[in-house]
Order: structure tokens, then C-alpha cells, then sequence
């Protein structure tokens, strides 16, 4: 049974680690600013814990087959422990873990502590159930007012996020099922929900954050390749938490421009 | 601090209701919780199957229930979280074992208080009947899922279920926290007064340390799930806003304003995440006796695995901000809550150092209990080590809330703490019932049982790397997501194969009490004195006398000793401490 136990423990251990290293299946390619810091300290984090993993694994087979009991007239070896072991995988596992937060913090603090810049294109986002909703402040840069008891999602997008029409700076506010964004340039993203809590979550821009009722949330990021990316909800909001989902058109300035052009054409 | 206290001598009842029912014989209250653990694991694992059918396939059509809908999914996954959080890893390693094993181990006749304990069962089995009400009342069962996050689970217009099956849902919780604050209460009254002469506190087995400390945590924590209960109701049906600040549903202006949804977060993980704990440290109390006794040789480090679970026990309430880093709180508490985290990770490798270094240089006899501790701790490491990704909130942002989180918490809270439960059957079964489990059977259960877990949630590790979102009742509306259903569907594969080996367990624990093999007093030749009474344990567990404690717990192989184990009960010696 210890060799048993042994060539199991260690299969488990090689295969788990096999479809790790061999990035089967893995993070889908960074397309926003923050993806490769984000990802440095992925990698890190996952050798350092993969070594450990194995080792530990592997020390643990080892140790069952080494020492089962055969029937021989063997000694077991009486020792109540080592102060010395304990302090030093004490000390180590703290300078480890300890030191693995601070390496990653830095870069927490650039995505959420720093503001955006002045000049980031605002886009708000609203979270209900089952659908995202985009507004663009339009030539203004002002966002018009909404109101909850003008909330119609039977009546287009407007009426959804419950546009006040009457607002003149509303006037020429753009709202949209999709999120188009010019590449290269920072987002300064509004995040609020009406009704429960969803969560704005796009992978390939290493992007997450809930939308909570009663909260506007302020984030940033820039987009840096030209493509169309997947938004999921990762808040379970209820039976359609599922298919909400939506996508970021992410173009190049020209074609924002022309986008924005024509929907404000349309508005007139 | 060990006190005679004779006050708690009750005679043994004789009538059958006052013996088997309404008992107040902690060994009695203790088989009642680990048999309605074992009724709730059942309903749990057949809850997660069909949720693995409906992800694998949507149509199909299941006798008696039917084709699953998103939303009965959704319900399925609140109760499986549910039961299997309360009903199995709260009831089973605590109520169960701790009731049973604690007072004998301490050499006490009974708990400190036994009506209480008989309440606390009761309390707890009425909380298990409210719970599965809610599948039978108009609407089914909530589907805000385990977390009950606000503002979904405060409005009963938000989705099926959130009528009267999430009041049942809040009603049930409520019903446990009563429950386990009497328990708490129980345990560490005895555990500080109730030890035998001789039975110091660092002379008391890591099981007891583990229940302690455990009991510890269940007074702080539950207290504040039931006041946030308690809330949630008043929200839901008097019309506060604790957690609802204006809404709208479908159109509809709902009457709350100014409600917080992030305080129900922050209440409830504040028990949340010590509850993580209270499911996993009773585990590594059992994986530590069990180690040490089939390895022949004393524990590495005792007190080092003692300051370790208070350790843990004390980070594990300063942590609970980790499963918020995405919520919207503050990102500079994020800093403080991740250092903390971290540090858990400092106590937890201590424990696995020290079992690892139990092992080395030992003689260990590979008989059942000894393989699921063996089992513990590589599930232990597996599911540790992807802590510290989700313990950084900037690697939190593509992991929170996707299967990695899933995986996370299954390795190492789930089934970890399961393989503490099995080891502990395996172990004192032969005391409880007075025969041996089959040993064979047991291997199998063992071997299946090991590599099928991996197989299900190791996985769910890559499928989380690939931004696979949880709780999605299917994976066929986001393009990316649709990728990833053939390693989903091997998933289900391989819970169904695991799930049905349960069934040997199930047959090894009800053949083995009629038909197992007759079992000694001290079938594994341990110390701890649950070994040195009669099997099954009488009434006052010993008979009429006081055991007197004379050496540590874990006293294997000691030079000169005349056989490899010395009993805490032996005469005093001074080969040993």
C-alpha cells in the first residue's frame, strides 16, 4: 500500500502540474494596459507555489513509502521535534508569502489607487437584470440626470438607465447596448447597477469590478489591441446571470470618432 | 483549573425516547449530529449531481424531477452550498466527533451542560427541516446562492425562490447560529473545566485543541450571522433598508433608500470566513492524532501545532475582506486585509511541516483512518496552495468569482475537511459501535474516493485561469466560455464515479455495525483515553472511576518503554513527559 500511495500522490502531483505548465488552459491573451503587470505577478506567484506544491507532494509520497512498516525490526526514531526546523520554516514561509504581497502590491496600487486622467474618455456603465447599458456624455462631457421612476427597459436604451429627456445634458448623451472604445486611450469608467448586484468582469483586459446598487464606482483602464472582447457578469444576479454578458468593440480613434459621429447624427 | 464537579452525574435514563431521542448523554447527542450529517451529505452530493447533469446536459430529463431550469440551478447550487457549509462540515467533525470524543478525552463523565447539548442538537435538526422546506413552498428554494448576497436575497421580486423559500433559507440559518452558540458555549466550558486530574492543557490531544479553539470560533462568529439574519428578515418583510438603498426591479420602484449592500458582505464573511475554519480545524486536529498514532511515533512540534491553531484561528478574523477586493470596498483596506491573509499561510505550513516531519524517521501502519489523514494533508497543500493567488487582490481581479475559487475552496475546505471526517469514522467507529470497519472496502472507498476529487476540482483550477464565471447554469451564451465544456464535461464524469463510491462507504458503515469483525478496547494501540474504556463507552464513559492523566497525548515508541505506546493513564514513568 505505500508504494500504492506513493505512485498515486505522485501521478496526481505530475499530471496537475502538467496541464499547468503546459498552459492548456490559461489566462486569454492581455489586451488592456494593466494585463502585463498583472500577469508578471500571476507567473511568479505560480512558479513559486507550483515548486512548493510539487515538493511538498512529492515529499509526502516519498516519506509514506520510506517509513511504512514492513514487519521489520526497524527503530522508530523518538524526537518530539527540532526548534531549529520549526523557526527556520517559519521564518522562510513568512519572507515567502510575506514578501510575495509586497512584490504584488505596487501594482494594485497603480490600477485602483491612482485617479484617471483628465483627458480619459468617460463612459458609464449600468448593470440590471440581464443587460449591460453604455453611455458615452457626448460633446458636452457631462453626463445628464437619470431617474429611477423613468426606468423603462421596454422602451429603448434611454429609457433602461431612466434618462431624464429634459435634461440639457442629456441632450446629446449616447446610450448603447455595446461598448465601443478607442484603442490606446485611457477609460474613465462609472459603474453603478439598479437593481442587484453584477460584477463588470472582461478577461482579456484583466478587468473586474462589481456594479453595486447605490454606488457609482469610479476605474480605469486602456485598452491596447484593437478587437472585439467578451464581457461576463461575475456577480450572481439572478436566473439570467448567466447570459448577461455584452462585448467592447475596441477601435481604432478614427473609427470611435466616426462611431460617435453617427450616433449623434442619429439623435438629431 | 480542573475542578471535581460532580453536579452533572445523571443516572442512565432507561426508557427508549429519553435513551435514543431526546438523550442527554453527549456520546448519544454526538451520533445523532455525525447521522444527520451523514443524511445531509447525501442530500448534498445528489443536489451537486444534478447540477453537474443540468451543466453537461440541459435537456435531459430526470425521473421525478424533470428537466432543470437556470433558475432550479441556481436553486440547487444555494442549497448545496447551504447544507453541505451548515449540515455536513459545521455538524459532522464538531457536533459529531467533538461531542462524542471530547468529554472522553478529557477524562470528563459528560458535557458541562447536557440539556443544552440535547437542545443544541434538536435546534439544529428543526434548522435542517426548515432548510429543506424550502424546496416545497411556491417558488422552491432561494437562488441568491450560499453567500445570500444583497440586495438579491432582501427582494422577493428578484427571482423565483426569493419569495418564501428565502425567508425558510434565512429562518433555517438563524435556527443554526442558535444551535451552535449553545454548542460553542458547551464545549469550552467543559474543555476548560471538566479535564481529569492530570489532564493539563498542554497534555490535551490536538483533536480537543482543534475543538476548542473551533468552539472559540463559533462563539464570535455566529453571533453576528444571526444579527445580520436577523436583519435580512426585518429587511424582507418590514420593510427596513439595512441593505437595500433605492432599487429598481423590472421597472419597479422598490420602497427601501439608503441601505448598504456591501454591510451584509462584510457581516456575513466576518462569520464567513472563520467559518471556513470551523469546517477545516476539527480536520486538522484528527489528521494530527491519527498521523501520529499510525505512524508509532509523537507528534512533531505539540505545541507548535497548538500556538499554530490559535493562530489561526485569531487571523482568521481579520481576513474577511478577501472575498471583497471586487466589491467595491475601499482598495486600500485591500492592503491590509491581504497582508493578513498571507500570513495565514505562515501557521498553515507549520502544520504541514510538522506532519511531514511526523512521518520521517517513523513506522507507519497504512490502515485505513491513516490513509485518509495521509489523503488530508496532500488535499491540505492542494488546496492551500492556490490561496495565495486569491489572497492578492491584483491576482484576485481575472480570479474572484470564476472556478478557480471553486476549485479553491473545495480542495481545501470541502473535501479536505471531508477526508477529516472520513479518518475520524474510519478511527473511532470501532469505539462507537464496538466493531471494525472492513478494511478492504475501506481501501477502495479510499483510492476512488482521492484521485476522483482531484479529478473534479483540480481542473476547475484551469477552467477558472480561462475566466470560466461561476454559478452560470450553462456555458453557451459567452463565446469564450463555450470552449471549455468538454473539460466541464469530464468533470461530470468524474463526479458521478466518485459520487457512487460513496455508496461503499455507506454499505462499509451499516454491513460493519452488524457484521464487522468484534473490536478490542485499544484496536489501534493509542493513547488517548478514549482507548482505555470499555467499547462501546458506558453511560459516564468510565465506568464510575476518574481517570488520573499521567503523560502527553502522542507518547509512541518511547526508549525503554515496555511496548511502542504508552497510555496518558499509565503509571508515571521517567521515560516520558
Amino acid at each position: 500500500m505505500g508504494l500504492a500511495l506513493l505512485c498515486i500522490i505522485w501521478l496526481i502531483t505530475f499530471i496537475s502540474t502538467y496541464f499547468f505548465a503546459a498552459k492548456t488552459w490559461w489566462l486569454p491573451k492581455g489586451a488592456a494596459a494593466a494585463a502585463s503587470g498583472i500577469d508578471r505577478q500571476f507567473d511568479l506567484t505560480y512558479v513559486l507555489m507550483g515548486i512548493v506544491f510539487v515538493l511538498a507532494q512529492c515529499a509526502l509520497g516519498y516519506l509514506v513509502w520510506k517509513y511504512s512498516d514492513r514487519g521489520d525490526a526497524r527503530k522508530v526514531k523518538y524526537s518530539h521535534g527540532n526548534t531549529k526546523l520549526e523557526v527556520m520554516w517559519t521564518v522562510l514561509t513568512a519572507i515567502l508569502f510575506i514578501g510575495l504581497n509586497l512584490i504584488g502590491s505596487p501594482i494594485w496600487a497603480a490600477e485602483r489607487f491612482a485617479p484617471p486622467k483628465p483627458d480619459a474618455l468617460q463612459v458609464e456603465v449600468t448593470g440590471m437584470q440581464f443587460a449591460w447599458y453604455f453611455r458615452y456624455p457626448g460633446a458636452d462631457g457631462k453626463f445628464g440626470a437619470t431617474k429611477p421612476e423613468l426606468m423603462d427597459p421596454s422602451s429603448g436604451n434611454e429609457a433602461a438607465i431612466g434618462l431624464d429627456t429634459t435634461d440639457p445634458a442629456s441632450k446629446d448623451d449616447i446610450v448603447g447596448g455595446t461598448m465601443f472604445l478607442p484603442v490606446n486611450r485611457e477609460v474613465d469608467l462609472q459603474l453603478r447597477a439598479v437593481d442587484v448586484i453584477h460584477s463588470f468582469f472582461v478577461p482579456a483586459f484583466r478587468f473586474k469590478q462589481d456594479a453595486v446598487p447605490g454606488l457609482r464606482i469610479h476605474m480605469h483602464f486602456t485598452p491596447t489591441d484593437v478587437g472585439d472582447y467578451e464581457i461576463a457578469c461575475a456577480e450572481l444576479c439572478g436566473l439570467g446571470h448567466y447570459k448577461m454578458h455584452g462585448i467592447v468593440k475596441v477601435v481604432s480613434q478614427a473609427d470611435f470618432d466616426k462611431w460617435i459621429a453617427e450616433r449623434e447624427a442619429a439623435k438629431q | 483549573m480542573a475542578t471535581t464537579v460532580h453536579v452533572h452525574a445523571h443516572a442512565a435514563p432507561q426508557g427508549f425516547i429519553r435513551r435514543y431521542i431526546f438523550s442527554l448523554d453527549h456520546k448519544v447527542i454526538g451520533l445523532q449530529y455525525y447521522f444527520l450529517a451523514l443524511t445531509a451529505v447525501f442530500v448534498g452530493m445528489f443536489l451537486s449531481l444534478l447540477m453537474r447533469i443540468h451543466l453537461i446536459w440541459p435537456a435531459a430529463k430526470i425521473p421525478l424531477i424533470g428537466t432543470i431550469q437556470p433558475e432550479t440551478y441556481l436553486s440547487l447550487l444555494t442549497m448545496h452550498g447551504t447544507i453541505m457549509v451548515f449540515f455536513v462540515l459545521t455538524t459532522a467533525p464538531q457536533g459529531g466527533f467533538g461531542n462524542y470524543f471530547l468529554p472522553i478525552q478529557i477524562g470528563a463523565p459528560d458535557m458541562a451542560f447536557p440539556v443544552l447539548n440535547m437542545l443544541s442538537f434538536w435546534t439544529t435538526f428543526i434548522a435542517f427541516l426548515v432548510l429543506l422546506a424550502a424546496f416545497l413552498v411556491p417558488g422552491g428554494a432561494p437562488l441568491h446562492g450560499w453567500t445570500g448576497y444583497a440586495p438579491l436575497s432582501a427582494l422577493s421580486n428578484a427571482g423565483p425562490g426569493q419569495q418564501l423559500g428565502a425567508d425558510l433559507w434565512i429562518t433555517s440559518i438563524a435556527l443554526f447560529c442558535i444551535a451552535s452558540l449553545m454548542g460553542a458555549l458547551n464545549f469550552i466550558t467543559t474543555t476548560l473545566d471538566l479535564r481529569a486530574k492530570g489532564m493539563t492543557l498542554m497534555r490535551m490531544p490536538l483533536t480537543v485543541w482543534s475543538w476548542f479553539v473551533t468552539a472559540i470560533l463559533g462563539l464570535l462568529a455566529f453571533g453576528v450571522l444571526l444579527s445580520a439574519g436577523i436583519l435580512l428578515l426585518l429587511d424582507r418583510n418590514l420593510g427596513t433598508s439595512f441593505y437595500v438603498p433605492l432599487v429598481v426591479v423590472n421597472g419597479q420602484v422598490m420602497g427601501h433608500r439608503g441601505g448598504s449592500p456591501l454591510l451584509w458582505q462584510h457581516l456575513f464573511w466576518f462569520f464567513g470566513h472563520p467559518e471556513v475554519y470551523i469546517a477545516i480545524l476539527p480536520g486538522m486536529g484528527v489528521t494530527s492524532q491519527l498521523l501520529s498514532t499510525f505512524a508509532r511515533k509523537p507528534i512533531f512540534g505539540y505545541r507548535a501545532m497548538v500556538y499554530a491553531l490559535m493562530a489561526i484561528g485569531l487571523l482568521g478574523f481579520m481576513v474577511w475582506g478577501h472575498h471583497m477586493f471586487m466589491s467595491g470596498m475601499s482598495p486600500y483596506s485591500a492592503f491590509a486585509f491581504s497582508l493578513m491573509t498571507m500570513s495565514i499561510g505562515v501557521p498553515s505550513a507549520i502544520k504541514t511541516f510538522n506532519w511531514l516531519g511526523t512521518l520521517w524517521g517513523a513506522k507507519i501502519r497504512l490502515q485505513s483512518p491513516m490513509l485518509f489523514a495521509i489523503g488530508f494533508v496532500s488535499l491540505f497543500v492542494s488546496g492551500g496552495l492556490s490561496g495565495p493567488f486569491l489572497a492578492q487582490p491584483v491576482l484576485d481581479i481575472p480570479l474572484h468569482d470564476t472556478y478557480f475559487v471553486v476549485g479553491h475552496f473545495h480542495l481545501i475546505m470541502g473535501v479536505a475537511a471531508i477526508f477529516g471526517i472520513f479518518g475520524a469514522t474510519y478511527y473511532w467507529f470501532p469505539k462507537m459501535f464496538g466493531r471494525m470497519m472492513n478494511e478492504n472496502l475501506a481501501r477502495i472507498h479510499f483510492v476512488i474516493t482521492l484521485v476522483g476529487t482531484y479529478a473534479i476540482f483540480m481542473p476547475m483550477h484551469y477552467l477558472g485561469m480561462a475566466g470560466q464565471t461561476r454559478r452560470y447554469s450553462q456555458f453557451t451564451e459567452v463565446a469564450y466560455q463555450t470552449k471549455l465544456i468538454p473539460l466541464q464535461r469530464f468533470i461530470t464524469y468524474a463526479a458521478f464515479i466518485t459520487i457512487s463510491a460513496q455508496l461503499i462507504f455507506l454499505f462499509n458503515l451499516f454491513w460493519s455495525m452488524r457484521k464487522g469483525a468484534k473490536a478490542p478496547d485499544n484496536p489501534w494501540e493509542a493513547t488517548t483515553l478514549e482507548w482505555t474504556t470499555a467499547t462501546p463507552p458506558p453511560h459516564d464513559n468510565f465506568g464510575g472511576q476518574t481517570p488520573i492523566v499521567n503523560h502527553g497525548p502522542y507518547e509512541y515508541s518511547v526508549p525503554g518503554a515496555s511496548r511502542d505506546y504508552i497510555m496518558q493513564t499509565d503509571p508515571a514513568t521517567a521515560t516520558a513527559h
